[in-house]
């Protein structure tokens, strides 16, 4: 897992800089920021509506309509199952059923004590290889109940 | 003298320990002081055998899979560095049925080449393609195109030449080139293959484009889930910029082009043509609507290119081997090759490139292999989350854009997803709806509020209330998104749920019927 740094608006400004002059910049700013601070809190919101001449409600508006951006910071490590047709055909359903089980969380849940959330996904392209799993940046694929334990483990370390 | 040895580092072969194989070769070759040379390749799109380790020999490459990291010792022991015999010795790949029975045009150098090397690149026919372009002129490329008959490899099929000759016709001195590389279609991995097997050949593609359109400016869109693809097109990018071959000036010439990757940020919409290019200029990934065309007013409402990865890397082939050469495979109006991706439950899934023609019943079966679960096939979705499914029945259809449309469906993206006898369609179909409702841009209200009562509607179905009203909601909820929405996403969606009612309607609790008449 990656470690976050946390939010200074000095930090934040400086982030926005190496982005601003790119056309189009909301986005690939939005991903240098939470790649930073693990998610975009308010105050970056804030600091980005300014800095690139956009209303809050614009930036606001771009934040919520993309799943990949969270406003609240995450769980330490998070499991993503791929639930798309190619993996529901190589017993996708039946992985998601154990994890949901074995974690005792359902999909869009994470740990009381904060340390994993499960999640859902839509297609890694592996779909040849599935069921499939991305354990924060980790690519996962061919995943069977032994896999599925063995990754359940690793989260919770 | 080192030994080569190639150990792909594709996203479906690192998924499954490429990564750990790689290094442990490295230690223990190291320990047995055999020198050797680990190339990351792409992958050959034979994904059971992954991670296929291939090692180059005086008779060819010989290939070893599937490998894990403990099979390394062994493996060595076997001989590895000279193809030594080995239980997952499987020979040379290109004389393996699954490879041997395509014709790679687009994935010619894919899972062959160092996927970072240019000379590597050049050295199998890479930059010939920009060359005969830069010669023939925006015209000639634009008339080579359009006599090669290639059409739009996303799903829609249009003519890829009349969005080049449109956008180059239209006044402009600024005009981009935009790539979709939002590969969002569960059961397609083609463009990832590509970007991440073979990625100068989309730049060159793109190129190729710029030059025929006048554009200076170019946007890769890659999904957030396609990590590896987005740092193998930046690579690749910075190495073409340095040979000049993006810049001021491309290859000596007096055109300037340059490319950038953008990064999408997880919503499926996006893969939407115009959606996409809302979101690279920062917005809401939402559809717009049509016209103005993107060729006319596009992103930043200049006027833009906007084709799939796979159409641009079919451009270098056309224009380096010529338009005929590419139009002499395939059928009625679909020309050239079709990189078709066999997915789900299959025994050999993988990238099959071949001519239109080809019946899905000889994918399935033949190539394919049945099922790997080993039992029956069911039902096989064909283009993604919203390509109808096909019964058993109509494996005759061949893979033509025309014949798939003419028995409701469609070719898509090329991704074929096979089902066994243990499926349940009413699921597939209620889930069909789901997928819209979570992935609805929320612009128009057929698909955004239609999706949601579809699955409402087949939860009632499933309960047992009032069946026969149900499915007659259904029908009338998927006429209105076929024909109400703005974009492919509630406009395409009652495919799948509409197909798995025609040809599946026991799963509904309806009696086996003959399938309607098309409309």
């Amino acid at each position: 897992m990656s470690a976050f740094e946390d939010y200074s608006a000095r930090r934040a400004a400086e982030i926005i800089a190496a982005h601003a002059d790119r056309e189009g910049a909301l986005l690939p700013v939005l991903h240098a920021l939470q790649h930073a601070f693990g998610h975009v809190s308010a105050d970056c919101v804030r600091v980005v509506a300014g800095a690139l001449n956009l209303s809050r409600a614009e930036v606001h508006g771009v934040v919520t309509f993309y799943p990949d951006f969270r406003q609240e910071p995450g769980a330490k490590r998070t499991l993503k199952l791929c639930r798309a047709e190619a993996c529901q055909a190589r017993g996708g359903d039946a992985i998601v059923a154990l994890a949901e089980t074995k974690l005792g969380l359902k999909m869009g849940e994470r740990s009381e004590d904060g340390r994993v959330a499960l999640e859902e996904i839509f297609c890694l392209g592996l779909c040849a290889s599935g069921p499939s799993a991305l354990l924060d940046d980790r690519l996962v694929a061919r995943l069977d109940e032994r896999g599925l334990d063995a990754l359940i483990a690793e989260a919770r370390a | 003298m080192s030994v080569k040895i190639h150990v792909p580092g594709d996203a479906a072969a690192v998924a499954v320990g490429a990564d750990d194989v790689a290094g442990a070769l490295a230690i223990e070759a190291a320990r047995r002081g055999l020198s050797i040379h680990i190339v990351r390749n792409g992958s050959r799109g034979m994904f059971e055998l992954e991670t296929l380790v291939e090692v180059e020999t005086p008779e060819g490459r010989i290939g070893y899979g599937p490998i894990y990291a403990d099979d390394v010792p062994g493996l060595l022991d076997a001989g590895l560095c000279e193809g030594g015999a080995h239980a997952k010795r499987v020979g040379r790949p290109e004389a393996l049925p699954f490879l041997k029975r395509q014709t790679r045009l687009t994935f010619a150098r894919c899972g062959i080449i160092d996927p970072q090397s240019l000379d590597e690149y050049r050295a199998l026919g890479g930059y010939k393609g920009l060359e005969r372009a830069l010669s023939l002129g925006s015209a000639g490329i634009i008339e080579e195109l359009a006599k090669s008959g290639l059409r739009g490899r996303g799903g829609a099929g249009f003519p890829t030449a009349i969005k080049w000759k449109t956008t180059a016709e239209f006044p402009g001195d600024q005009k981009y080139m935009v790539c979709n590389a939002d590969e969002g279609d569960s059961g397609t991995f083609a463009d990832r293959m590509i970007m991440e097997g073979d990625p100068f050949v989309l730049i060159e593609g793109m190129t190729i484009g710029a030059v025929a359109v006048g554009a200076k400016r170019g946007y890769i869109y890659i999904r957030s889930e396609y990590p590896h693809a987005v740092a193998a097109m930046d690579r690749a990018i910075a190495t073409a910029r340095r040979a000049a071959l993006l810049g001021a000036g491309i290859a000596g010439s007096p055109h300037s082009f340059d490319l950038e990757v953008r990064v999408g940020a997880g919503a499926y919409v996006c893969g939407e043509e115009t959606s996409l290019l809302d979101s690279i200029e920062g917005k809401r990934g939402q559809v717009r609507a049509k016209p103005p065309l993107p060729a006319h007013k596009g992103l930043f409402g200049r006027p833009t290119v906007i084709n799939n990865v796979l159409s641009y890397a079919a451009a270098p082939f056309i224009l380096a081997e010529g338009a005929e050469t590419y139009r002499d495979f395939g059928m009625g109006r679909s020309r050239g090759t079709m990189p078709i991706q066999l997915a789900g439950n299959i025994r050999n899934g993988g990238l099959f490139e071949t001519a239109f023609g080809v019946t899905l019943g000889e994918l399935v079966d033949d190539i394919g292999g049945g099922t790997l679960s080993g039992r029956p096939v069911r039902a096989v979705q064909v283009g993604g989350p919203l390509g109808a499914y096909f019964p058993r029945e109509l494996f005759d259809t061949p893979f033509d854009y025309e014949a798939f449309a003419a028995r409701d469906g469609l070719i898509g993206h090329g991704g074929v997803v096979v089902f066994d006898d243990t499926v349940d369609m009413r699921k597939q179909a209620r889930f069909a709806m789901e997928f819209c409702a979570i992935e609805s841009c929320g612009k128009c209200t057929p698909c955004r509020i239609g999706s949601t009562r579809g699955v409402e509607t087949i939860d009632k179905l499933a309960a047992g209330l009032e069946p026969a009203r149900q499915i007659e909601i259904l029908r009338d909820l998927c006429e209105t998104m076929k024909f109400g929405s703005l974009c492919a996403l509630g406009g395409f969606t009652p495919y799948p749920v509409m197909s798995a009612l025609t040809h599946f309607p026991e799963d509904f609790g309806a009696a086996k019927r003959q399938p309607e008449p098309a409309e």
